[in-house]
């Protein structure tokens, strides 16, 4: 579980105050399928990183599964984000010089989890995201779709019981991006909480919740009803 | 992130830069050669000036006309200014001196050697028998001054000049003239070459008195003394100054210079030189270990998002600097152990190129070349590793 309350972050630009985020109240239930959309520039990100522990408010409190994350060392945020949370990115930031399967292999390595274990899990995934073929290709020698698969077995290879999604399918074409969100879906299916900033609104339509954002502030909170 | 993976995941990131990793390498390399090379290079000249000096004599002491202003400069006796003569009658009385196992009066100058119709200007060394052992030279034919021919108008000549004079024949038996006298060559030198900037395969031998009389002189250019153990150079060299002193009325006016002291000057020396030119080869590894942090710097610049990408998958901070500390300390390793490789390849040439140079590096030199490159590959990469490790998360993932 997910619990935000009263958070606020800000920029400074010179002596100019950004609020990227004002004063934001938000619980997200485990397991629940939420997409965030508004336009660019209104917090989506900022909101996102706060969840997935990369950045800090300002003020406000951020409880996880029902802790205060200003409880924790940043050695153990570094541990929840390794364990319990995935992220994926619009530009899939994979390390050019690695293969497929290395990338894939990173979360695995920085848990400290034995190089055979490592081998038997990085197989698994490259099967279940279809990548086998590609394995040992660099991502230069990949399509779109094929990077942001193996970004996708990378965040879910800990198996996190989070993704935090940023605009997964904005560098992909809509028949490859709607592929992406099925795999992403399909993660949500098992279990997984699942949060996905995006711009489109056919695809941020799928999701059962959507967070309408504007100017660091959440404007609509609506739920579809689960079928 | 365990110890060995961060070590192969930091080897692996060295392997996959290639051209930058070859570029650094070679450069703690060439750094960690030049140290070895030039310390073989000093120790192998240090090495060679102590056999060609050891060669000359043993437990050898040389007396000379004139006061040197402290014991063992002869700076002193150079510059010295109307000494007191050193006589035959001296050398006689230094023979006397229980420490003493046998000593050599030497005159030297020049003359013109003259047979089968050649005519050459020599140096010309006036001696005894014993010069030719405590000088450690060595005849090739024939004899010097031999029991029953002390007096004799004998000759001994160098290699070279004998061959020089007598190209087909034995020059044993031969007559020559030595501005205008008449000797007899008794006996040839065996080649040796130069040594100390002396070279005996030109010279010839005669006996002192003939010599002081060719050159009109009473005083002796020196004294060599051999003395009897290696342990009693020091009190033979007391000895024989009070003895000199009390020939000459009390005045302290001749020079004793053990080959000892010399030698041992000549080791501090070139050991101090071998020191310095290290030192510089060693400014080489300072050098590359600046390269080192300006790569690092650039590294961390380069791979700034990957650093972002790493903290959001869940890395440390410390697994961030460990991963960079780490591709420094292989980089650094690697070209020290090259560095060592070449070092101890290119001594090599130079023992083969100049089998007469003993060019061994000594060990603490290939100890302190790999140990400085460790070193300052080590420091400079602590700052860009703890720059990358400071990174924002956020900030970092937003480079491209
Ligand atoms: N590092 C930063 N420095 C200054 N301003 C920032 C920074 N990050 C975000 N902002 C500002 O905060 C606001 C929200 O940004 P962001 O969360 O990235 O929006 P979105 O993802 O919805 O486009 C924007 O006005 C943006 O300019
Ligand atoms: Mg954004």
């Amino acid at each position: 579980m997910i619990r935000l309350t009263s958070i606020t972050r800000t920029f400074h630009m010179g002596d100019q105050a950004v609020y990227a985020l004002n004063n934001i109240d938000l619980r997200i239930e485990s397991g629940e399928y939420v997409s965030i959309m508004g336009p660019s520039g209104s917090g989506k990100s900022t909101l996102l990183n706060i969840i997935g522990l990369l950045d800090k408010p300002d003020s406000g409190t951020y409880e996880l599964d029902n802790r205060l994350i200003t409880d924790w060392t940043e050695i153990e945020q570094a541990q929840i984000r390794r364990e319990k949370i995935g992220f994926v990115f619009q530009t899939f930031h994979l390390i050019p010089r690695l293969t497929a399967a290395e990338n894939i292999e990173l979360p695995l390595i920085l848990s400290g989890i034995p190089a055979e274990q490592r081998q038997i899990r990085v197989t698994q995934a490259l099967q279940a995201f279809e990548l086998l073929s590609r394995a040992h290709h660099r991502p230069a020698e990949l399509s779109g779709g094929q990077r942001q698969r193996v970004a996708i077995a990378r965040a879910t290879i800990m198996q996190p019981s989070v993704i935090l999604a940023d605009e997964p399918t904005g560098n992909l074409d809509h028949k490859i991006g709607t592929e992406v969100m099925v795999l992403l879906e399909n993660l949500h299916h098992s279990g997984t909480t699942l949060i996905v900033v995006t711009h489109d609104r056919e695809l941020g339509a799928r999701a059962h919740r959507q967070i309408g954002m504007r100017d660091g502030k959440i404007l609509t909170d609506h739920r579809n009803d689960i079928l | 992130m365990t110890f060995s993976d961060t070590l192969q995941t930091s080897l692996k990131t060295v392997i996959s830069y290639r051209m930058r990793s070859l570029l650094i390498i070679l450069a703690i390399a060439l750094g960690v050669a030049a140290v070895i090379m030039l310390t073989a290079l000093g120790n192998g000249a240090r090495n060679y000036v102590i056999n060609q000096f050891s060669s000359i004599g043993t437990n050898l002491l040389v007396v000379l006309p004139g006061r040197a202003e402290t014991s063992g400069s002869f700076l002193g006796a150079v510059l010295g200014q109307t000494p007191r003569d050193l006589t035959l009658k001296d050398a006689q009385l230094i023979g006397r001196l229980p420490q003493v196992r046998r000593y050599a009066p030497l005159n030297v100058g020049a003359a013109e050697l003259s047979a089968a119709n050649r005519l050459r200007e020599v140096t010309v060394l006036g001696g005894t028998a014993n010069l030719i052992p405590i000088r450690h030279m060595k005849l090739a034919q024939g004899s010097f001054l031999t029991h029953g021919t002390e007096r004799a108008a004998h000759i001994v000549l160098g290699a070279k000049i004998a061959r020089e004079f007598f190209p087909h024949s034995l020059a044993i038996g031969q007559r020559v003239r030595l501005s205008g006298n008449r000797f007899l060559v008794s006996g040839v030198l065996a080649a040796q070459g130069e040594s100390m900037g002396f070279n005996t395969d030109e010279i010839v031998i005669i006996p002192i008195d003939y010599a002081q009389t060719m050159f009109n002189t009473t005083s002796l250019f020196r004294i060599l003394v051999e003395a009897n153990h290696h342990s009693d150079i020091e009190s033979a060299k007391q000895a024989i100054l009070e003895t000199l002193r009390q020939s000459h009325e009390g005045e302290n006016d001749t020079t004793v210079i053990t080959q000892d002291a010399v030698l041992s000057t000549f080791d501090r020396i070139l050991h101090a030189l071998t020191l310095a030119v290290t030192g510089i080869a060693a400014i080489s590894l300072i050098v590359a270990g600046i390269l080192v942090m300006n790569v690092m710097l650039v590294a961390v610049t380069q791979r700034t998002a990957e650093i972002g990408l790493l903290k959001a998958i869940g890395a440390t901070s410390m697994d961030i600097r460990r991963l960079f500390f780490a591709e420094a300390l292989w980089l650094s390793l690697i070209g020290a152990l090259l560095g060592f490789l070449l070092g101890e390849f290119g001594s090599l040439l130079l023992r083969l190129a100049y089998p007469q140079l003993p060019a061994w590096a000594p060990v603490w030199a290939s100890f302190a070349g790999i140990g400085v490159a460790l070193i300052t590959g080590i420091l400079a990469s602590l700052f860009p590793a703890s720059k990358a490790a400071r990174l924002d998360a956020v900030q970092a993932l937003s480079k491209k």
